[in-house]
């Protein structure tokens, strides 16, 4: 292998020289940080590693998770383990989904100035302004599926003058988006009543009788879906 | 980025491709299964189990990480905790926040019990919101209960608790229309059809997804609907030992606040242990494919409580880890990409082994390509690798596909410089979950009383091999279960005085069987120093 190359970087202004290969959460790791806060899933799919981070020299800042950044020289980095943003409370089974709801219970919404800070901050590049757009508007089933990949790590509601919470918004749109907005599954809905009311149970019955030589036979000659 | 060594090899795959297209290959004879399982799978190997020493499994081998953490001290000896000061007073303890402990609470706080989630990272912080690929139900007019039943039971090599299954798969069509109502956005077509894949091993496309961020979307929706009915949630909270009565009953938990360093008493008058799997135990020398704190600490807490361990010595290594780049070395590729036509190649382009047998096997056929038959793509981590054809997904189901099924898959990638799309991945397998732990019956009970656990840390449902989609299945129908019963039962339970004998009992068993050490458990979370 070959040698590490080494990069100087700042964690919370103090430097520390670490390999340029590994990520910003390994980085801290090397520095002999043990880490509670600002780390969890380590795969992009949790939030908690919400990083920002300024190269020295320059002056724009640059948002992404701890655990899907590689290290660059200069980088001065801070994280945000938590942010303090707004959410509601509701009972799910009582709203309806139309822009009303949301209007109740995310208003500030519509102070949206269109800066775009929060798109521009996103950790996963979503276009964070326009399921924002779409939320006003009261389309919840495209404000839903604009912002699915949101992890919730916080960076859009920490950049919005408006105090805009926006994975929340999210969130609610997706919520009355599966629940009401979308189809319903009819064969679903069938077999669950089956289910309840016993019509597999002598099936699954004589299968939990089986012994291991049938249950071998009927495993190696079932038929498989194409 | 690859490297001018990789794209050269990636040249091979590229000129395979066409002959490839349209062939199946063959899948694997059950004696031809049998033999890559005991050259290869990580379980064959004698030298990284150990017998245990102490407990109720006294005598049965586990892996050597976990041995050295269910014989170790308790991280409450020689510490003066006063039990008569209780901070919490609740129906029913949840220790772990991630699927299985919120569907728990959901449920027993629908029964009226006074439910608190204790949790050792924030609320949410668990495997379960990395469960990429999906969740099985047997909904589909082609499928039945049953079906599904002969799956899971010729995956698991027919080792599986019978009632387990029969509660697994007769729940699941119950559990995909609980979370359809609650407003998961599963994915369907225009008219409601829920768009289903098969998994490894599977006999039916039964596999239902959001995206490629299935278990995400699940645990966000769970997290939001405990937010939303105040159910009341302690987080960076682990506990440390479980509290019993003086009849030897459950009844609490010691927690410890991570950031203040204090002690936190809970009464309770159930217990349910939801505290995931041990993918950071990092068995020989594994990556893991787990969350952070994933180190195993409910089934020391509920071992040293008397409880049973079952299936403790089979894990699961997911076929497909990312072996390259580096900075996300271990992580998951989703079986949803084989699911979708992506199939392992070794160095010369060539198929090895068929897309989709069950995980044991796929591993098993990757490790032997490149262990044993030294087939395999040298990469700057020092392992060795096999190439997956991604590029086949768009050329088999329409440009844009990949993009939209496997989302999180293909940013993971783009943001290290690789398009899946045009070029083919490098995976080996990667720790990825723990196929026993604390045994449990239909209700989510162990033999302790009013003990519960669920999901992964729990052990008989899978036997020794679960199939994809069968655990976020599992965490669900065995979290909702436990819930119900344990709220439930909660309302005739009268907790008496709160006692810790059975941890100065084990330390007295320790010593008695010649333990002797400095190590502490449960492990909280790992240590990582990345070669400094």
């Amino acid at each position: 292998m070959s040698p590490q190359k080494m990069v100087d970087i700042y964690i919370l202004g103090k430097r520390y020289s670490v390999p340029d290969s590994l990520t910003i959460m390994d980085s801290m790791e090397y520095a002999g940080y043990k880490l509670i806060r600002g780390c969890g899933c380590r795969s992009g799919f949790c939030g908690a590693c919400a990083t920002i981070y300024r190269i020295k020299g320059q002056k724009e800042l640059h948002f992404h998770l701890a655990c899907q950044k590689q290290v660059e020289e200069g980088m001065y980095i801070t994280q945000i383990p938590f942010f303090p943003g707004d959410k509601k409370l509701y009972d799910i089974n009582k709203l309806e989904p139309n822009a009303d709801s949301m209007a109740q219970l995310y208003p500030e919404i519509y102070s949206c100035i269109g800066c775009n800070s929060c798109t521009k901050g996103c950790s996963q590049d979503l276009n964070v302004m326009q399921y924002i757009a779409y939320a006003q508007r009261g389309d919840l089933e495209k404000c839903a599926h604009e912002s699915f990949d949101c992890v919730m790590c916080g960076i859009c509601a920490s950049r919005c003058p408006a105090n805009i919470t926006h994975y929340q918004v999210g969130i609610l749109a997706r919520r009355l988006t599966g629940k009401y907005i979308a189809a319903e599954t009819e064969y679903l809905i069938d077999r669950v009543i089956e289910i309840g009311d016993g019509k597999h149970d002598h099936s699954l019955e004589e299968l939990m009788g089986k012994t291991l030589s049938q249950l071998q036979e009927l495993y190696n000659s079932r038929d498989i879906e194409k | 980025m690859y490297t001018a060594e990789m794209r050269e090899l990636i040249k091979k795959v590229e000129s395979t491709r066409p002959q490839r297209i349209g062939v199946n290959f063959e899948r694997m004879t059950p004696a031809e299964k049998e033999d890559v399982l005991r050259e290869n799978h990580p379980d064959y190997k004698k030298e990284n189990f150990r017998v245990l020493r102490v407990g109720k499994n006294k005598g049965q081998k586990v892996p050597l990480e976990l041995a050295n953490l269910i014989e170790a001290n308790s991280r409450i000896n020689n510490t003066q905790i006063d039990l008569s000061k209780i901070n919490y007073d609740v129906d029913v303890l949840v220790i772990g926040g991630g699927g299985a402990g919120t569907s728990a609470a959901l449920e027993a706080h629908n029964k009226g019990a006074k439910v608190l989630i204790a949790t050792k990272l924030r609320f949410g912080d668990a495997n379960t919101m990395m469960a990429e690929g999906g969740i099985q139900a047997a909904d589909k007019p082609n499928d039945s209960p049953a079906q599904h039943y002969i799956d899971v039971m010729g995956g698991g090599h027919y080792t599986n608790i019978p009632e387990l299954v029969n509660a697994l798969v007769k729940d699941a069509p119950g559990v995909i229309k609980w979370l359809n109502d609650l407003g998961v956005m599963f994915d369907k077509e225009k008219d409601g059809t829920m768009i289903t894949t098969h998994g490894g091993g599977t006999s039916r496309k039964r596999m239902h997804a959001a995206a490629d961020y299935t278990g995400a979307e699940i645990m966000r929706v769970l997290r939001d609907e405990a937010l939303n009915r105040g159910i009341e949630v302690i987080e960076f909270s682990p506990a440390i030992e479980l509290l019993m009565d003086n009849e030897g009953k459950a009844s609490g938990a010691i927690l410890l606040n991570l950031e203040t360093g204090e002690y936190v008493i809970v009464r309770a008058k159930t217990v349910i242990i939801s505290t995931g799997g041990a993918g950071r135990l990092h068995y020989q020398g594994f990556p893991t494919s787990n969350h952070y704190g994933a180190t195993a600490d409910g089934i020391i807490l509920g071992y040293r409580a008397g409880a049973e361990l079952a299936f403790a010595d089979t894990i699961q290594y997911h076929p497909t880890g990312v072996a390259y780049p580096s900075q996300i070395f271990g992580a998951l590729v989703t079986e949803k990409v084989r699911s979708m036509g992506a199939t392992p190649l070794n160095i010369h382009g060539e198929q090895f082994v068929y897309h989709l047998e069950t995980r044991d096997v796929e591993a098993s056929a990757i490790i032997r390509e490149c262990l044993v038959k030294n087939n395999g793509i040298e990469t700057p981590t020092g392992v060795k690798a096999v190439w997956l054809d991604t590029p086949l997904i768009d050329i088999l189901h329409g440009e844009g596909t990949l993009e939209k099924r496997v989302p999180a898959m293909f940013r993971m990638y783009l943001k290290f410089g690789i398009d899946m799309r045009k070029e083919p991945i490098l995976v080996y397998p990667t720790l990825h979950y723990q196929n026993g732990g604390l045994l449990i019956d239909e209700n989510g009970q162990t033999k302790i009383k009013n003990l519960y656990v669920a999901g992964e840390a729990s052990g008989g449902v899978h036997g020794r091999n679960r199939l994809m989609g069968n655990s976020l299945l599992d965490i669900l129908v065995f979290g909702r279960r436990a819930g119900l019963h344990a709220g439930e039962e909660s309302k005739s339970i009268d907790v008496k005085d709160l006692n810790i004998k059975h941890v100065s009992d084990y330390n007295k068993e320790l010593l008695e069987n010649g333990v002797v050490t400095e190590r502490v458990s449960p492990m909280l979370l790992p240590h990582y120093t990345h070669g400094r």
